[in-house]
């Protein structure tokens, strides 16, 4: 279980994170979801004691990061992988890892074969692609097989079937029990893997909801509504307790409703119709709608970017 | 809390894994001895046409340690870039997540890139000084039993540790191989030589790093000078100390 307290950090001028608290569980994906910039990476380095908060504090299992003995074997974290000295092959790179927390050299082979660098492993990391390296980042993590999972984005510069993979290994590595923290900055990533999902912008917590919640919270379903008679197709359906909002091009979206209901409505009342289909918002909407004002805000201040 | 010894085992598995770390202290050691060989022969045909007063001033033990500045680049290079490679490449992260405890891993790194520099030194000064004076030949050498002699071979073993330590130290405020190499090398391979036969600042230039733990090298001081043999090695470990305390801070206090 991984417990952020009202984390603030500042740097300079910069509020990067925002007085943050939410906690995270063991057993299942937990999304960490927010746009560029909103303080994903700086909340995750201070998870792993990289940066220091400037006020509160991250508990893993009740103790602070930098308390831990050995800590590769209680967390494990992909936060940047292209962060590899080229002039050393995977294999070392992971045996030197190993032996800073007396973890057996064996586990080594064990995690290049889990994320199928087996054949790569005696390469000089120099020539890896983003997603060799991505994959080696996973090894990294997998290596001390921690019980609480930290993943930066790692997703990025992955091929469709190494993305299909990290999404399978993700679950399965909750379904052990173990604590799987992802970000992303893509909510349609976050649908498909996480189960709960924590939401930041500027800083600031947003939103602290399951999957399900958030979706069904967050994406608006109404009744498209085309008519030559928009007025008389408002007052029929506000006399039959059906709240309508004005779309664009003179259409009317019925909200809490039927396309069924609204049918019947029509015909019994002789309005003219030209159209009428359910509709939803998608999540992404629904996202960028929850996140707007940390979007803007990041537009004016490019200049600071904590991401 | 923190294991100081999975650390160091760390720092070690690290060193060896790249082959930059392994060529800089293969090009020590043949820089050293290569260029004692060179002076060595030179010096025996140039002996006998030297004048009285050079031929009495002739120190066969710093002679022969002529090349031990030049082989010194490379362990100021080795110190250097061991602190800098997990900076310009990122590992530092992965390093610090893995030994979150700043001053163990700092201790380890030091520590075991000391003890590198320390194991190579040792081999480097004594074959550069048996490979010397064999080549200055038997009329003029010096054997290690003369006076001064051992002291000039400890002293140069402990000047050349210390220096990658300080380079150790210096790279970890600085972070970057470029401004740490950019200071280093021509701080210690032409300012203190020029300083030094620049009259009126040659009192205070006998104490940059190089020149005052430079000074053991020669069995015998030299009259101008304020510092002796062990007063300039005391003055080197001040710097040294200064560089690392200053590379701690450094690293305490940063974000990585």
């Amino acid at each position: 279980m991984i417990e952020v307290q009202q984390l603030t950090k500042r740097y300079g001028s910069t509020l990067a994170v925002d007085g943050l608290s939410f906690t995270v569980d063991p057993g299942r994906v937990t999304g960490f979801l927010g746009p560029n910039g909103a303080g994903k990476s700086t909340t995750m380095r201070a998870m792993i004691g990289l940066d220091r908060p400037t006020s509160g504090r991250v508990l893993i299992d009740g103790r602070s990061y930098t308390d831990l003995r050995y800590p590769l074997r209680e967390v494990g974290a992909l936060l940047d992988a292209k962060a590899l000295h080229g002039g050393r092959t995977a294999r070392a790179h992971l045996l030197g890892l190993a032996r800073s927390n007396r973890i057996p050299d064996r586990r080594v082979d064990e995690v290049l074969n889990t994320v199928g660098l087996t054949g790569a492993a005696d390469r000089r990391t120099e020539g890896f692609s983003l997603g060799m390296a991505q994959r080696l980042g996973v090894a990294c993590a997998l290596l001390g097989d921690p019980p609480v999972l930290l993943l930066d984005e790692p997703v990025n510069g992955l091929d469709p079937e190494g993305i299909l993979w990290i999404r399978g290994l993700m679950r399965q590595l909750a379904e052990e029990g173990r604590t799987v923290f992802v970000s992303s900055h893509l909510m349609s990533e976050m649908a498909l893997t996480a189960e709960h999902l924590i939401v930041i912008g500027r800083g600031r917590l947003l939103a602290d909801t399951s999957v399900e919640q958030f979706i069904a919270r967050n994406s608006r379903a109404y009744i498209l509504i085309r008519t030559p008679e928009p007025q008389r197709m408002r007052d029929v359906l506000t006399d039959a307790g059906v709240h309508t909002d004005d779309g664009p091009d003179g259409t009317l979206e019925a909200v809490g409703t039927s396309s069924e209901k609204v049918g019947e409505l029509a015909s019994r009342h002789g309005v003219t119709i030209h159209e009428i289909s359910p509709r939803t918002a998608s999540l992404e909407e629904a996202f960028m709608q929850l996140t707007a004002d940390a979007a803007d805000y990041r537009a004016e201040s490019r200049s600071a970017d904590h991401g | 809390m923190g294991d100081p010894r999975a650390a160091i085992a760390f720092e070690w598995t690290k060193i060896r894994t790249v082959r930059s770390s392994l060529w800089s202290l293969l090009l020590c050691f043949l820089v050293s001895v290569l260029i004692a060989l060179l002076f060595g022969w030179v010096l025996r045909g140039a002996y006998d046409d030297m004048s009285a007063q050079s031929k009495a001033d002739f120190d066969p033990v710093g002679s022969g340690f002529n090349g031990l500045r030049l082989g010194m680049i490379s362990l100021v290079v080795f110190g250097t870039l061991t602190v800098t490679g997990e900076y310009t490449s990122g590992t530092i992260r992965a390093s610090l997540a893995a030994v979150p405890r700043r001053g163990v891993f700092y201790a380890a790194k030091v520590l075991t890139g000391t003890a590198i520099a320390l194991a190579v030194s040792v081999v480097v000064v004594l074959v550069t000084f048996f490979t010397a004076q064999t080549a200055i030949g038997e009329a003029h050498n010096a054997s290690i039993t003369d006076d001064g002699a051992l002291r000039a071979v400890v002293g140069s073993i402990l000047y050349m540790t210390l220096i990658c330590a300080f380079s150790m130290g210096l790279a970890t405020v600085l972070r970057t191989p470029a401004l740490t190499l950019g200071i280093l090398v021509p701080l210690f391979f032409m300012v203190s030589e020029i300083l030094n036969n620049l009259p009126g600042v040659q009192k205070a230039a006998q104490f940059l790093p190089d020149a005052a733990g430079g000074i053991i090298m020669r069995r015998e001081a030299q009259e101008h000078m304020i510092l002796d043999a062990w007063s300039g090695m005391a003055v080197l470990v001040a710097w040294v100390v200064v560089a690392l305390a200053g590379g701690y801070l450094a690293l305490r206090r940063r974000d990585a």
